[in-house]
């Protein structure tokens, strides 16, 4: 028990100690995951938009691989995305292994079907919904893809941040692929895992509890934003 | 200007769910002007018969033969659900919506919508969230919403069933303004006393099938089938 | 769309960022060689000396000749010679040259239920842990300090792997896990001396056992062959072995203490092709 109180202590001393590396981790885990969210986001939800109003052969199979894509574990995204980018392998001209591009890309293969899946359940309830209004008023394929993915924003919203928790809180594949170089690929939670390696507890723990207030002040942020959770808008 | 959609003659027209007949081999002439209504008891097929004019519905047999292609008779018709469907936004975006799908410009469409929204006295709530009016409110927001696209056929598929007596006096003044206008009115109804307000013409369905056609004086008069005079007198009619 | 062209740019920083045209090369070492701290006192040096960035990827010895194999990384610092000869005659690196030693140590619980205090050899010792069937935990990650006590093991006429797993218990993960699993069921274990001394979660262990000269364990550099992999930066990757194996290095590392213990003895040799 002590280790989590001092772990506590740790993380507020740590951020006002305003460490220039802590900082500089925080920073990068940011633009990391909030990159890979953006990319994921828009390619999941014109994704699951389209799952939920087309009628096609393998549809339902093509459900089944997105929500088993779920649970991909992040070490198999990380080796295949590893294997892509090394110099021996197809893409490795383009020298991204070890960058923080390579770390977005593997948190981009991870998230998407979280993201995508998520959209497809929020839309297919709305297009339930919506579906006969919209082919009274003829609307076109493209135009009930739009409205359906403008009107189930909050449901959308939810599709991003949840993508967003589980990547700012990945370590699997982005060890693999970004190497946790210090000052280049290291990321609160590759931090954590080498501190945790070191037997540094309280210092991991500190660094974990700085990653929990991150998660929560971005989704407090992104709420307050949106005006989301607020019973006039609902 | 725009082509006539209507007369529109139905022609051995069928439509099945799940393995069970709903309309059978069903031959209708639709004329331009006035308002019909379609009575016949519960499950008699009122609801199908008015998607299929629609084209929510497809028919297994037969054909409708609108007096153009049919996509201008799509695009110039509009619905009204027995339970409304609302957009999620605002009383007004729900006006604007149908408009902007249609080409309408951004202000054109605004200015519309604030001009239907002030016909169906909304202005209060113009601006809030469409799934916090009032059923009555909703089925107004949903019948102006139709009529802000010009449609030359508005389908109604029992509009009050849900209402209070306020709201259905709302809306059957509207309904009768908008005849007035020269919009071609199709709906359903459950109600007797409704239709006797309201009904040019009459037609009983009844097992999925036209049972009378006639207009709406003589046929409260004096119906000329034996499940309509039933079903007039408030027996029940399966 | 200003909101669009803000995401963009926030997100093209990020993917282009790490281009910048500064001298850097990429080095892999193992886990106990970054866990003794060591390399935070050479990295900026090099870049004082040298104005080279060496970024460093800690990972066990097995996952660094298959970094260098697939000629992901600049050079590799490893200590497994076995597997070191090979690479190098796999064609993968030039030559490989020995740099410094460190040495193994044996952990146990303070209390020594297996006695191995007093042995006076490594074999010995690992034969009382044996016979008790005291609880030993393994890195068993096929990493240089796994291979060296598998070696040891057999030294001791044991097969690791034919040891139950009701006391042999093979963790399959690093220096830092398997410290952190042995203190967890106060069990014995091998580690690099560096690791040990840096390790934070102790608990009841203690060092129980180490100074016998099979214990030593030497570290080597080997720079990527530009033959196979022609984009490895072998100049700066030269520059860095010069620079490892210079007077002024070699002494930096034999005066390198944590707690007061000497970790490192430097014993770089010519170069030998």
């Amino acid at each position: 028990m002590s280790d989590i109180v001092n772990g506590m202590l740790g993380a507020f001393r740590l951020i006002f100690s305003l460490d220039a590396d802590l900082f500089e981790i925080i920073l990068l885990s940011l633009q990391v995951t909030i990159s890979a969210v953006i990319i994921a986001s828009f390619i999941g939800m014109p994704m699951g938009a389209w799952l939920a109003v087309n009628r096609f052969k393998f549809r339902r199979l093509t459900i089944a691989i997105l929500n088993a894509l779920m649970g991909l574990p992040p070490v198999v995204v990380g080796l295949i995305v590893y294997i892509f980018l090394s110099r021996s392998g197809p893409l490795g001209v383009l020298n991204l292994l070890f960058t923080p591009t390579a770390m977005i890309i593997a948190q981009v293969i991870i998230i998407t079907p979280l993201i995508a899946s998520i959209s497809h359940q929020a839309i297919r309830d709305l297009w339930a919904d919506y579906h006969d209004l919209l082919i009274s008023l003829n609307a076109t394929k493209s135009q009930r893809i739009f409205t359906l993915i403008k009107d189930s924003r909050r449901s959308l919203l939810t599709a991003s941040l949840a993508g967003f928790g589980r990547a700012i809180g990945e370590v699997g594949a982005i060890m693999i692929v970004g190497g946790n170089i210090d000052h280049l690929t290291r990321v609160l939670t590759t931090a954590i895992a080498l501190e945790t390696g070191k037997g540094e507890f309280a210092f991991a723990l500190a660094l974990g509890f700085i990653l929990i207030a991150l998660a929560i002040i971005v989704n407090l942020a992104i709420h307050s934003i949106s005006k989301t959770e607020r019973a006039s808008t609902w | 200007m725009v082509e006539q959609i209507l007369p529109l003659s139905v022609q051995g027209v069928s439509v099945k769910k799940r393995g069970k007949t709903i309309i059978s081999e069903l031959d209708l002439e639709l004329s331009k002007d006035g308002l019909t209504i379609i009575m016949g008891p519960n499950g008699a097929g009122k609801t199908t018969l008015l998607r299929l004019l629609h084209g929510l519905e497809q028919p297994r047999t037969g054909k409708l033969d609108w007096n153009t292609n049919l996509k201008t008779a799509r695009l110039n018709q509009a619905f009204v659900f027995q339970t409304p469907i609302m957009l999620r936004r605002s009383a007004l975006e729900n006006i604007i919506y149908p408009l902007t799908l249609k080409g309408a410009s951004k202000s054109e469409a605004m200015r519309e919508a604030e001009k239907w929204i002030n016909i169906i006295n909304l202005e209060q709530s113009a601006h809030l969230n469409a799934k916090l009016l009032s059923g009555g409110e909703k089925q107004k927001l949903a019948l102006a919403r139709a009529l802000a696209t010009k449609p030359q056929l508005l389908l109604l598929d029992e509009p009050t069933s849900n209402l209070d007596g306020r709201a259905t006096k709302e809306i059957e003044a509207l309904l009768n303004q908008t005849r007035k206008s020269g919009t071609r009115i199709v709906m359903t109804t459950h109600d007797i006393g409704q239709a006797k307000r309201l009904a040019d013409e009459v037609i009983f369905l009844y097992h999925g099938k036209i049972h009378e056609k006639q207009e709406a004086i003589s046929f409260f008069k004096k119906p000329s089938t034996k499940e309509a005079t039933a079903f007039l007198k408030g027996d029940i009619v399966e | 769309m200003k909101f669009v062209a803000h995401l963009l740019v926030f997100i093209s920083t990020i993917l282009f960022s790490n281009s910048a045209y500064t001298a850097e090369m990429k080095l892999a070492v193992t886990t106990s060689f970054n866990n003794s701290g060591l390399s935070d006192v050479l990295i900026p040096e090099i870049k004082k000396d040298l104005g080279l960035d060496v970024q460093l990827l800690v990972v066990g010895t097995g996952q660094a000749l298959k970094l260098g194999r697939a000629g992901d990384v600049d050079a590799i610092l490893v200590h497994s010679k076995k597997a070191e000869e090979e690479f190098v005659s796999d064609g993968f690196s030039t030559h490989r040259r020995e740099i410094m030693y460190n040495d193994f140590v044996i952990i146990g619980p303070s209390s020594d239920p297996a006695k191995i205090s007093n042995s006076t050899t490594t074999v010995e010792a690992l034969g009382k842990i044996a016979k008790h069937k005291s609880i030993f935990t393994s890195r068993g990650d096929d990493s240089g300090t796994h291979r060296k006590e598998k070696s040891l093991w057999k030294a001791a006429g044991k097969d690791p792997e034919r040891f139950e797993a009701t006391w042999y218990r093979a963790v399959g993960a690093g220096m830092g896990a398997t410290l952190n699993t042995a203190s967890g069921m106060n069990a014995y274990l091998m580690s690099d001396r560096a690791s040990w001394l840096k390790f934070g979660n102790k608990g009841e262990l203690k060092l129980l056992f180490s100074g016998d000269p099979v214990l030593f364990n030497q570290y080597a550099y080997l720079p990527i062959n530009p033959l196979k992999h022609s984009h490895v930066k072998i100049d700066h990757a030269k520059t860095l072995e010069t620079w490892l194996t210079s007077k002024k290095t070699q002494k930096m590392i034999g005066a390198y203490t944590v707690n007061g213990e000497t970790l490192f003895t430097p014993n770089a040799i010519k170069k030998v092709n």
